[in-house]
């Protein structure tokens, strides 16, 4: 649906152009009465909750790619390679796991995340304190159908959130771009 | 009220993750969309925008090959011979302020930070639809334009030489992002 060439109008001033166009996608606007029934996010949410079954499983996976790559790690060490590994397994549990509902574990792959981000030598990070973010991530799946398990989970979140900022802070008192990101608050919506 | 005719729109997903393709495939088929196509990396991505031409991008940030801020920079390229101002909407597990500003400088046009929410896609996709921003071309940016900043009185060293004084009176993608629709 893009616009032909000819219908782009370009303005120039001393150190830019600016480039207009006719709304390419105005067509696919549709205008409906203030009460129309038919509620498209309505529609998406249950799509989510029916499709919200396979959840479980997609955790699991998520977790072993994760247990996987920090296999690799104690194997062999990092490498540019394993490190990304490593940060995409935990990146796409940070995103996913709560929309899985599994919302402690995100927090402890965000933390994981941030580790491997803003450690200035991921080498000279205590091997335990990674192990530990691995350990609970698989935890806190694997126990997640027990109701006892979830104010655990959270404390055992939040501990680990503490116990790692500290050490990022610790470690980049000489980097202020990074300190800067680590004491910044998240955009992430809350939960 | 205005709604969307989904099925009038071409989209392209790019992420690397199985399961988020998943959803976002499911949210736009629920959304009324038939048309989705999907990559798994940046590099097949870019392939597939270039042969589909897709109205809408959804994509990752981190991805192999190339990542999402990448694949915007090259969709991007005003001398391209492929459409460079399709709306690209950024989805990511990134949460951090100065991402949403990397991604705005990049070209990016919508910033929605993961946990995804049907409701969260569903506005940015009407946002880039129904208030489409003029683009920017300079030096060293081409995209949608960035301008959100109300004060007029504003004489930073970015500020545009020439033309008009025009702001557009929406909130940030960063303010966006941190309400989460």
């Amino acid at each position: 649906m893009a616009n032909s060439k000819s219908d782009i109008e370009v303005k120039k001033f001393t150190d830019h152009h600016v480039i207009t166009q006719p709304n390419p996608l105005r067509k696919v606007l549709r205008r409906v009465a203030d009460d129309d029934i038919d509620d498209p996010v309505a529609r998406a949410e249950k799509a989510l909750s029916d499709l919200s079954g396979e959840f479980r499983q997609w955790m699991e996976i998520e977790v072993g790619r994760l247990a996987d790559a920090h296999a690799a790690i104690l194997k062999n060490g990092f490498t540019d390679k394993s490190r990304d590994e490593l940060f995409r397994a935990a990146h796409d549990l940070k995103g996913d796991a709560v929309t899985f509902g599994y919302p402690p574990a995100g927090a402890v792959a965000e933390s994981l995340c941030r580790i491997i981000e803003h450690a200035p030598d991921l080498a000279r990070v205590p091997a335990d304190l990674i192990a530990h973010h691995i350990n609970a991530i698989q935890a806190i799946v694997h126990e997640h159908t027990k109701l006892d398990t979830i104010s655990i989970s959270h404390e055992l979140s939040k501990r680990l959130r503490g116990v790692a900022d500290d050490y990022l802070a610790r470690v980049n008192h000489d980097r202020p771009e990074h300190l800067e990101a680590v004491m910044a608050p998240s955009i992430a919506p809350a939960d | 009220m205005f709604r969307i005719d989904f099925n009038k729109l071409r989209f392209l997903i790019s992420d690397d993750n199985p399961h988020m393709r998943r959803i976002l495939r499911t949210l736009l088929h629920s959304f009324g969309a038939r048309e989705a196509y999907e990559a798994e990396d940046g590099a097949t991505a870019l392939e597939m925008y270039t042969h589909y031409v897709p109205d809408i991008v959804i994509t990752d940030w981190a991805m192999p090959i190339f990542d999402g801020l990448e694949l915007a920079q090259m969709i991007r390229q005003p001398e391209s011979k492929g459409n460079p101002y399709a709306p690209i909407i950024m989805l990511t597990g990134h949460s951090e302020k100065r991402r949403v500003t990397v991604a705005r400088d990049a070209g990016v046009t919508e910033f929605l930070a993961k946990p995804i929410s049907a409701k969260g896609l569903y506005q940015r996709i009407l946002n880039v639809v129904a208030n489409p921003r003029p683009f920017i071309k300079t030096k060293t940016y081409f995209g949608p334009d960035r301008r959100r900043n109300t004060n007029g009185a504003y004489i930073g060293p970015e500020r545009r030489v020439g033309g008009e004084f025009e702001i557009l009176q929406q909130p940030s993608l960063l303010d966006k992002a941190r309400s989460g629709v």
